[in-house]
């Protein structure tokens, strides 16, 4: 199992380690130090690296490693999952996770990582169990424990733990009751020059918030759930009644948490919200070469298209480039040879325009490849799978603590 | 606010200020203390000059106090085991705790403070939390005795933990039940034959039952446990599988993981035409596919584990090629392994698309992802005929660019592209010598040299390109040099006339400047091959070379079949068996897929020792050495020792290749040299072996015993002749029957390679007995990967007579699309005993007298528990006849006579003890030929 943590920043120091067996000397980490500095890049480390004795098995959050060490046959996905959730963990108490407020919250991390493991076995990762057990530290909290005297650890075995619904504490109560539900779909798609879409994909998931008192028993139904080629559940939807009636039934856990992710992998379903119209050419003589992106808006269905940022990765001999924007910014990067071109809201009376002269090498041959280029973007209330908006509805099966105030549904979409 | 002011120093010194906080009376002074002293451990600090006054703050009310007190002891009791023993009171005194909270917290820390005096203490509470009432302790206390395992393997034993722990299994609670499985498959790491986890129906069910309720991590621990469970039959296995495959859609991946190695292993026992075998494949697609879109840590772990998916079951992804496209902001180790896959999954159908893929990652600014994708184009040309043109034509265009590392990649691969494709791409050759001077990689330059020597006739001044290289030798790798050194022989026996300079350069170059013995010895060959005989010489070096196969990387099939079972671990991503890496391998387990039911396709692995419920009767194979031995004995010495009999089977060629050397080294006897028709004459060696084989046929009779035999012909099950992995896919297994006068091969074709085969046909090499095909090869449709096809092939028995050692062997041909595959097995004899077998009366007997003595061999049948009306009645459904039978003694004897197709006669005498079951046979004539006589009656009496 887990045996043990190390938490090392981009620079490569160790500011924290943990054990849950026997002591692991950190000098284990300098053969992580020497991957590290092989990748180049902290992205290219490889997760799992051996060791003579030993197994590395890391992953790389927010200019974090975090490095586990493990010692016999041990799933390696496991051990990843596990590593995020240590990362989720922290986002979810310190507001962020990094190297100073982890440093600036170094106890409770270390209680945090007893609880979440025993002897290498993972024992309460769910937040709901985690915050009764040890409180998350809020600035009015440290005021009154230090007038008070009491402390920021649990004195009771968290409610729970040991009900077949884990993840959802006993005696919520609110005054209001509300439930928001946002879907959130992203398209990956690959283009080809003429516009043509090569391969694109449907990713979906749906954020809850749910606020509601007592044992609330929620279910959510779409209108064409055989759309959805693969879905993973939070641990809290029956999915046997998911697979005889495609609806999802569930006791929320309290607060923030994913209900569920999909993935929709047919192609002509998914109609690209913009085109661009783009001319990037080189000349035979003299070292230059000229670009022309225009970006329009197709099949946005009313919706405004908003955060367009393209991203151009440019040849290697491409020097610099002198261009004129019609809207927006633009930067050239001449290390690592791309261009971003921030454009913001697409405003589909005046076509966004970047145009103007590239300077290459002088002297190299002229690029045999044509830049690729990226463009990302966010529409909000658009289901580009088609699929929801008034197509989900929400039911409370039951409900001790009264009707449900608002059951709201909140769109944020692409 | 913030912990950082923990780490703030004073001139005083640290340990001494936190020493007098420690001891203030203030409580709140003294937790601020602990703190600080935890913040010091936490970066590495030694801090445990400050044991006992850490210690003394144990005795608290204060939930938050005690467990940081408890973290420093964990850290630094083992270096302070005295002083920690102070510890030990509060701990039993919290184990009584009326909170269940604490009586755990105690327990569990108890458990990691590692030192042998406080392991002592534990014992009692930890016996009492495993019983206790709340499940929240017990499942505490489950990972308690893999801690306590960890430290005293011994102590656990002796107190009797791990029954305890086995009855958690039962318990109420699911957390507890999957925390016992994890405890308990900790353990049976270390103890390997222990049979801990002793899987039945019942607790099998108890399992699937927790697996639905308990945590994700539970749910990993308890897939993993599943894996390991053998089912019963197919209904069983997919039972399990129904109650598994939700798991496929949970959030977690490695729950995802493991529920797919319980389905991959457990489907191996399907019927492969039930259609819950179809739905179960789709329903795993989907899966897959969406771990590829998780953090780039879990892609590449699932990637390796879909790469042997793909090798195992290529139809579950066939149609998912997109996924496997690279994105441009994949960590690299990503990319790498989706291009792998990509070169699996690439067919005539999609490769089109992959190609324009590869090529635009050929333009890509990482060296080594470039490098792979010009690799994998080549492999693309290799596996997918149709495409080779295009291949091609796209690696020229890529040379174009001149970019050096992509030309060398591009002429490494072009060389395998003209070995699969002999006389069709050859026009690029000119192309590829302009690049001749950018080479820099020994791999490049071999290859390059290689296509300059195999086409010399070709290119006008091959000799002036290779004598280039050959001015720096000395500087050239090994693998250079070898290769030009081929290269300049090959070139002379084309061009002989201009370029004797050349190979004598290049000849005393190698055998006298060099001091590398591989280079040496292969330039003494071709000297000593030119000087002798240049016309063999030209045979030897320029000898058509086999045609490489489709893919050079795939796993060797058992290694992938062990690795399937460990899907989802270390050694998925390794791609080794977990004994090749795990520390004390001693505990690795070899795993195995269970065999297939219903179908007659027999397991690749020959040891699969595991009962499933096939029906064939498992094999002996005896171990290498038994085997030795047995060839031995065979040949040599009379042992008096039963020795393992050698079913004609699988390790057929060892035994040709061993018994043939071992006849010609050790064996002069002529009895073995003698021809088919030559006089019987010194019977030592024959004689001797009839005892051997007859106390192996004890053995035979004990496996044949227990299964039903049909009455008339015996048939033996089907054994397998060829393996897959040593003819590139195909799998034949086979047996012979006698069925109504006629002999006929029953053959059974898998297709395990990821083409297609079609073009079948087969040729028998010259034996004892003429055995021939009296028709053609009847494959009529194409064997689709992972299909089997049945065959019988009716022979004759007039082809070319050559005796044959032993004698019943036969050397077979197979030929497909892909090549020609040659393997021998051995028919029993009984296939050649013919109907009209009865010999007259009189016949029998003046025959019986003029058997010279030294043509008799005996040799004994034991515990066959037949009467002789039984067995003479069984023995005329093979159609060996009873002439007479006469009572002496208490014993029935029996005489016998038998025809083989070529007209001789066998007689025998059979005595049988009633009460005593042991059969003796008396043997003449034709003593090489009784021997396997006898060895191939025996399944047919039982």
């Amino acid at each position: 199992m887990i045996h043990s943590l190390f938490l090392i920043n981009n620079a490569g120091d160790l500011f924290l380690e943990k054990h849950w067996k026997s002591v692991i000397s950190r000098s284990v980490c300098d053969y992580f130090f020497e991957a590290r500095e092989k990748a180049v890049e902290p992205d290219n480390v490889p997760p799992v690296i051996r060791t003579p004795h030993h197994y590395l098995i890391n992953i790389y959050r927010e200019k974090i490693f975090f490095v586990s060490v493990i010692q016999t046959e041990v799933p390696p996905l496991f051990v990843i999952e596990f590593l995020h959730r240590v990362a989720e963990t922290f986002q979810d108490y310190f507001g962020e996770c990094s190297e100073s407020t982890i440093k600036d919250n170094v106890v409770i991390v270390y209680e945090l990582l007893e609880e979440m493991l025993d002897n290498g076995f993972p024992l309460a990762t769910e937040s709901n169990i985690l915050k009764e057990l040890i409180r998350p530290p809020t600035i009015l909290r440290s005021m009154v424990n230090t007038i008070t005297g009491s402390s920021n650890v649990g004195e009771t075995l968290p409610t729970g733990q040991l009900s077949t619904i884990p993840w959802r504490r006993a005696g919520v109560k609110y005054t209001n009751n509300e439930a928001y539900f946002d879907v959130v779909e992203e398209i990956d798609a690959i283009l080809d020059k003429s516009g043509t879409t090569v391969f694109a994909e449907i990713q979906g998931v749906i954020d809850a918030c749910v606020k509601l008192s007592g044992m609330p028993d929620l279910t959510l139904s779409f209108m064409n759930p055989r759309l959805l080629d693969d879905v993973s559940f939070h641990p809290c939807v029956r999915y046997k009644r998911w697979e005889s009636e495609r609806v999802i039934s569930f006791v929320p856990p309290d607060g923030n948490f994913q209900l569920m992710s999909y993935h929709i992998s047919a192609q002509n379903l998914v109609a690209i919200p913009v085109y661009v119209k783009q001319n990037i050419s080189f000349f035979e003589t003299g070292s230059s070469g000229r670009l022309d992106i225009t970006v329009g808006p197709k099949q946005t269905m009313g919706k405004t298209v908003e955060g367009l940022v393209v991203t151009v990765h440019m040849p290697k001999v491409v020097l610099s480039a002198n261009l004129n924007a019609t809207q927006g910014t633009y930067n050239y990067d001449p290390v690592t040879k791309i261009l971003v071109w921030d454009i913001g809201k697409l405003n589909p009376q005046k076509l966004p325009n970047l145009k103007g002269s590239l300077s290459l090498q002088s002297g190299a041959p002229k690029p045999e490849e044509n830049p690729s280029l990226n463009i990302d973007l966010k529409i909000q209330q658009l289901a580009i799978s088609g699929r929801l908006g008034s197509f989900i509805s929400v039911g409370c099966d039951s409900l001790p603590a009264g009707p449900c105030d608002k059951a709201l549904l909140l769109l944020t979409l692409f | 606010m913030t912990d950082s002011k923990y780490f703030t120093t004073t001139k005083k010194g640290e340990i001494f200020e936190l020493k007098a906080e420690l001891n203030s009376d203030k409580k709140e002074k003294k937790k601020e203390a602990v703190k600080k002293v935890i913040a010091s451990m936490t970066v590495g600090k030694d801090v445990s000059a400050l044991f006992p006054d850490v210690v003394n703050c144990m005795q608290t009310d204060n939930l938050e106090l005690k467990k940081l007190v408890y973290l420093y002891l964990m850290n630094y009791a083992k270096s302070q085991p005295d002083m920690a023993i102070m510890a030990v009171n509060t701990f039993v005194k919290d184990c009584e705790d009326l909170n269940p909270l604490i009586r755990a917290l105690a327990v569990r820390t108890m458990g990691c403070i590692r030192v042998d005096k406080i392991t002592e203490y534990l014992c009692e509470p930890l016996r009492k939390c495993l019983k206790d009432e709340d499940p929240y302790v017990r499942k505490t206390a489950a990972v308690c005795v893999a801690k306590l395992h960890d430290i005293n393997a011994q102590l656990v034993e002796d107190q009797g933990f791990l029954d305890t722990l086995k009855d958690l299994i039962s318990d109420s609670n699911p957390m507890v039940v999957a925390n016992a499985v994890a405890a308990l498959s900790e353990i049976a790491e270390s103890h390997p034959n222990s049979n801990l986890l002793d899987l039945n129906p019942q607790t099998i069910n108890k399992l699937l039952t927790a697996l639905n309720e308990c945590t994700e991590w539970g749910q990993i621990f308890i897939l993993d446990c599943l894996a390991s469970y053998l089912p019963r039959d197919d209904r069983e296995s997919q039972s399990i599988c129904e109650r598994v495959t939700p798991r496929l859609s949970h959030a977690n991946s490695a729950v995802v993981l493991s529920a797919v190695k319980v389905l991959m292993k457990f489907m191996e026992m399907l019927p492969k035409d039930l259609d819950y075998y179809g739905t179960l494949l789709k329903k795993l697609a989907p899966p897959l596919v969406t771990l590829l879109s998780a953090e780039p840590e879990l892609q590449y772990v699932a990637l390796r584990n879909i790469n042997l998916i793909v090798q195992k079951r290529p139809e579950i992804l066939k149609h998912e090629m997109k996924v496997f496209f690279v994105k441009y902001n994949d960590p690299i180790y990503v990319k790498l392994e989706k291009l792998d896959i990509m070169i699996r999954l690439a067919s005539q159908a999609n490769i089109a698309q992959v190609l324009a893929e590869l090529k635009e990652y050929a333009t890509e600014v990482d060296v080594d992802f470039v490098r792979k994708a010009v690799r994998a184009i080549g492999r693309c040309a290799i596996k997918v005929e149709q495409s080779a043109e295009r291949c091609v034509s796209t690696l020229l265009d890529l040379i174009q660019t001149k970019v050096n590392y992509v030309v060398q990649e591009a002429i490494v691969v072009i060389k395998d592209i003209f070995r699969k494709y002999p006389n069709k791409y050859e026009s690029v050759i000119a192309t590829l010598c302009e690049n001749l001077d950018s080479l820099d990689e020994p791999e490049a330059r071999a290859a390059m040299i290689w296509i300059v020597g195999e086409y010399a006739e070709r290119i006008d001044n091959a000799d002036e390109l290779l004598e280039s290289f050959l001015e720096g030798f000395h500087d050239e790798s090994t693998q250079v040099q070898l290769q030009l050194l081929t290269a300049i022989v090959k070139l002379f026996l084309k061009k002989p006339t201009e370029t004797q300079e050349l190979v004598q350069q290049v000849l005393s170059l190698a055998t006298q400047d060099s001091d590398n013995p591989d280079l040496r010895d292969r330039g003494y060959i071709y000297w000593r091959l030119l000087s002798t005989d240049p016309v063999a010489a030209k045979e030897v070096v320029l000898a058509e070379k086999p045609l490489i196969s489709e893919e050079t990387d795939l796993i060797e099939p058992t290694l992938l079949e062990e690795l399937i079972c460990h899907i989802g671990t270390l050694a998925s991503v390794y791609h080794k068996p977990p004994s090749a890496f795990v520390e004390g391998s001693r505990g690795v387990q070899h795993k195995r897929l269970p065999p297939r039911a219903g179908s007659g396709e027999s397991t690749e692995s020959p040891d699969v020792g595991q009962s499933g419920p096939s029906e064939a009767p498992p094999a002996v194979i005896p171990s290498q050495g038994d085997l030795l031995g047995d060839l031995l004995n065979l040949d040599l010495a009379p042992p008096t020792a039963t020795v393992p009999s050698v079913q004609p089977s699988m390790q057929m060629g060892a035994m040709d290749l061993l018994g043939g050397g071992l006849d010609s080294l050790v064996c002069s006897s002529p009895a073995m040299g003698a021809g088919l028709g030559a006089a019987p004459a010194a019977m030592p060696a024959s004689l001797g072996s009839a005892p051997a084989v007859g106390g192996g046929l004890g053995d035979l009779f004990d496996l044949g015993g227990g299964v039903g035999m049909p009455t008339g012909s015996y048939v033996a099950p089907k054994t397998v002749w060829l393996l897959a992995m040593k003819a590139k896919g195909l799998e034949i297994s086979g047996t012979f029957a006698r069925r109504g006068g006629i002999i006929q091969m029953d053959l059974s074709l898998t297709n395990k390679a990821m083409s297609v085969m079609t073009d079948f046909a087969i040729q028998f090499n010259r034996n004892s007995f003429g055995l021939a095909p009296a028709g053609p090869l009847q494959v009529l449709t194409p064997l689709s990967p992972n299909q089997t096809i049945d065959v019988s092939l009716p022979l004759s028995t007039s082809g070319p007579v050559m005796k044959m050692e032993p004698l019943n062997n036969l050397q077979v041909a197979v030929k497909n699309n892909i090549d020609v595959f040659y393997f021998s097995c051995q028919y029993p004899l009984s296939l050649l005993f013919v109907e009209d077998g009865k010999m007259d009366r009189q016949v029998f007997l003046a025959t019986w007298k003029d058997i010279p003595n030294d043509n008799e061999a005996q040799f004994q049948i034991k515990d066959i528990h037949l009467n002789s009306d039984v067995a003479s009645n069984k023995l005329q459904g093979s159609n060996i006849f009873t002439i007479a039978k006469r009572t002496v003694e208490g014993q029935d004897m029996l005489y016998q006579s038998v025809k083989l197709t070529n007209g001789i006669w066998v007689l025998a005498e059979m005595r049988i003890q009633t009460g005593n079951p042991n059969y003796t046979w008396m043997c003449w004539r034709r003593p090489h030929v009784r021997e396997c006589v006898s060895q191939n009656d025996s399944p047919v009496i039982s």
